[in-house]
């Protein structure tokens, strides 16, 4: 790193702003009004500029790469359309609070304004799915801007952070001096919980008779597994998790009763309909958990610990809200409950548990073992127990993605990385070479879709070019399955524009980007392409199952229904 | 229910645009805004007008709270308070001169401008009376009203500062 206070160009200001923050990786594309910091770049060797082939494809890297290690990603995008293809990264970052620095670059700062070559208003468009944003205009705050985007985008309820970077800006000189650390009296996020509300809140927790712990993003966030298992453990109550939460409790433990909402298990969401106390932690109450939310949790108090004021009675109106970093409040309550002399309702808890025994035993995730055609599930349970469940599992979106949250078993957080709150298709192999350049020699899985993977698979080349030897595990129906499944069960069977023809041969495909390509139809030999495409550790290699094409993720919450009223494949489960 | 939030934030280039912005994209309802920089340039001062359910105030609190360049906030609706708008009003007075002069007096406005047959008026209040104002100005007198929107402060020592 450069000595501080030395006079330097904007760009080398940029770079020597990332290496003083510990960044080693930046994902990026180049262009136009970013070529000065790509010379700065070019003149050093400490920052790694991972060169995608898409700005999309930028950002979701350097997001698989923050969500798997927990550091913040970074991207550098060029203006214009460099940046408005950023945006879909950006977003998909946002609603899943994870911490990125994005910059973009900018028109010279007298032409702003003037529909300049590549131009476009970077801070307007990104402002809504941004934390916050900066334009920087003056070369002598460039440093200070960097420190205080990496301070919002890490600090309290992460997110991301876009700045604006004028050409000029990046020309012009200052004296380099990197602050060591920043206050704003605009932005003091607030870490510890009230003691009172904690007080009270495990009061509450502790007189409960039917509880459940339902625990979301926020305890990765907040990187509290360890405190959560430790209450959990502690108070004997089931828990169950959100889509963003996976990992962060065992899920092969006994008090794992699944994921719950839409496609969550019968015994989660029974759980929740009938809790008397239900303890939300780092989690939002988002549509695809509630369910329709006249019908939600009827009979329950709810005490809901969240770092963020704004997501408490946002959707759902709690009774005990805890506002502070989960990480402070489970240790304080854990505390409280150790020291206190009130001890949770054993009996009733047992009770509570026989009853959660006898909907567990529905088995609500069956399938069809003996069906002559592949099932995703399958080879998504072939795939866990191969790999051990110590994989990171980066997914598309749609029912792939559901069946790897039902079928492969998180016992650790950052294993599982989706794009959960925004939805993007395509985020999963750009996801997957951040992950891989953050982990070199671990196993990263991208389990996609044949619809998913055509959204960003220029990526495959990203993949050649820094030997990132990821698993592609194509559960390929020729269907836009999720779609499909909608209009199977409320569109009469009118499968508008989901059928998938004229798909590449994945088989050529991987191979003229220099991959290996692995095909499978037949059930019985899905095992063996698992172990063979496994077992190439320096190799990309594209496993394309062909899958059966009707089946369906259940079991199922369907619009406007309550947690109670779940759809299995042999219909209502009750 | 009528909301008067009032708002201190950084007095950076966009900071508007957040707040606007978040209305925007929120679904939320604005009555009126203003704002302008305080007596400590580095900020401004903002009062919204809003309206909403209890509950919706509570997240439009949360969520302007939440912006980063927002200092502080409070509800002023929450305490007593005080609220005036500012009107500029040209009224054509070529066949009431004196009528419109009574009204201003009644209301305690002041005439600022006099022009070819139109007198320039201007007036401090609640919104409820300057809206009585000009019903009885008539829409046939008007010629042009500009209103400033709501300005609050609190009642006795509280204040929102830093």
């Amino acid at each position: 790193m450069a000595n501080k206070a030395e006079m330097m160009t904007g760009a080398d200001i940029f770079i020597n702003s990332l290496l003083a923050e510990g960044i080693e990786h930046i994902f990026g594309y180049p262009g136009g009004v970013v070529l000065h910091i790509y010379d700065a770049m070019f003149k050093q060797n400490k920052l790694q500029h991972i060169l995608a082939r898409h700005e999309q494809g930028a950002v979701h890297a350097a997001d698989g790469y923050a969500r798997s290690t927990g550091k913040p990603g970074v991207a550098l995008v060029t203006s214009g359309p460099g940046m408005t293809n950023a945006v879909t990264g950006i977003a998909t970052a946002y609603l899943d609070s994870i911490p990125l620095v994005v910059i973009t670059g900018q028109v010279p700062t007298a032409l702003i304004g003037n529909d300049a070559f590549q131009e476009v208003d970077s801070v307007g468009i990104s402002r809504p799915c941004t934390k916050h944003n900066f334009l920087v205009k003056d070369v002598k705050d460039l440093a200070t801007t960097i420190k205080k985007a990496f301070y919002i985008a890490t600090t309290g309820r992460p997110g991301p952070v876009v700045i604006d970077i004028p050409k000029d800006v990046t020309a012009d000189r200052a004296i380099f001096d990197y602050p060591e650390s920043i206050t704003m009296r605009s932005y003091e996020p607030i870490t510890v919980g009230d003691m009172g509300q904690i007080k009270q809140a495990a009061e509450m927790i502790l007189g409960a008779k039917r509880p459940i712990i339902y625990t979301g993003g926020g305890i990765i966030s907040g990187n509290s597994s360890q405190y959560l298992t430790e209450l959990t453990k502690l108070l004997n109550y089931p828990v169950t998790q959100t889509l963003m939460g996976l990992g962060t409790y065992p899920a092969t433990d006994r008090q794992f009763i699944g994921m719950l909402g839409m496609h969550g298990t019968y015994e989660a969401n029974m759980a929740m309909h009938e809790c008397d106390v239900l303890i939300a932690i780092g989690a939002r109450f988002d549509d695809r958990i509630t369910g329709e939310l006249e019908k939600f949790c009827p009979y329950a108090k709810i005490v809901h610990m969240d770092i963020d004021p704004a997501s408490i009675s946002k959707n759902v109106k709690v009774d005990i809200p805890v506002i502070g970093s989960v990480e402070h409040t489970l240790q304080d309550l854990t505390k409280i409950i150790k020291e206190g002399d009130k001890r949770p309702d054993s009996d009733a808890i047992s009770t509570w548990w026989k009853q959660i025994e006898e909907w567990r035993a529905k088995n609500c995730l069956n399938y069809d073992r003996d069906s002559e055609l592949i099932k995703p599930q399958a080879v998504l349970e072939k795939l866990y127990e191969l790999t051990e469940g110590d994989a990171f599992v980066a997914t598309d979106v749609g029912q792939h993605q559901m069946f790897t949250a039902q079928f492969y078993k998180f016992d650790q957080p950052r294993r599982l990385i989706t794009s959960g709150g925004l939805g993007t298709m395509g985020f999963g192999l750009p996801a997957a070479v951040g992950i891989q350049m953050a982990h070199p020699g671990e196993t990263v899985v991208c389990v996609t879709g044949e619809g998913s993977i055509q959204m960003c698979i220029q990526e495959l080349s990203t993949c050649k070019q820094f030997d990132l030897p990821i698993k592609i595990i194509n559960l390929n129906n020729r269907y836009l399955g999720m779609v499909r499944q909608w209009q199977e069960l409320f569109y009469d069977r009118r499968y508008s524009h989901t059928y998938m023809e004229a798909l590449p041969d994945f088989m050529k495909l991987a191979d003229s980007y220099g991959h290996v390509g692995i095909k499978v139809e037949k059930p019985a030999d899905v095992e063996a392409a698992l172990k063979e495409g496994l077992a190439l550790k320096d190799r990309l290699v594209f496993m394309d199952f062909i899958i059966d094409q009707g089946e369906m993720v259940y079991p199922m919450v369907a619009a406007g229904k309550g947690h109670h009223e779940m759809l299995s494949r042999e219909g209502e489960l009750a | 229910m009528r909301h008067t939030i009032s708002i201190l934030l950084e007095n950076e280039a966009g900071a508007l645009s957040q707040v606007a912005g978040l209305f925007a994209a929120r679904g939320y309802n604005i009555e009126s805004l203003t704002v302008a920089p305080t007596e400590d340039d580095s900020m401004s001062r903002m009062t919204i007008v809003t309206r909403g359910s209890d509950s919706i105030i509570e997240q439009i609190t949360k969520q302007l709270d939440k912006l980063v360049d927002v200092i502080k906030l409070t509800d002023l609706t929450e305490g007593v308070h005080i609220e005036r708008e500012l009107i500029m009003v040209k009224v054509n007075v070529s066949e009431a001169e004196s009528e419109v002069k009574r009204l201003v007096d009644i209301f305690r406005g002041r005439i600022i401008d006099v022009g070819d047959g139109t007198y320039t008026i201007e007036m401090t209040g609640t919104g409820d009376k300057l809206d009585a104002f000009l019903k009885e100005i008539g829409s046939d007198l008007i010629v042009e009203v500009v209103r400033s929107g709501v300005l609050g402060i609190a009642r006795g020592g509280d204040s929102l500062s830093m």
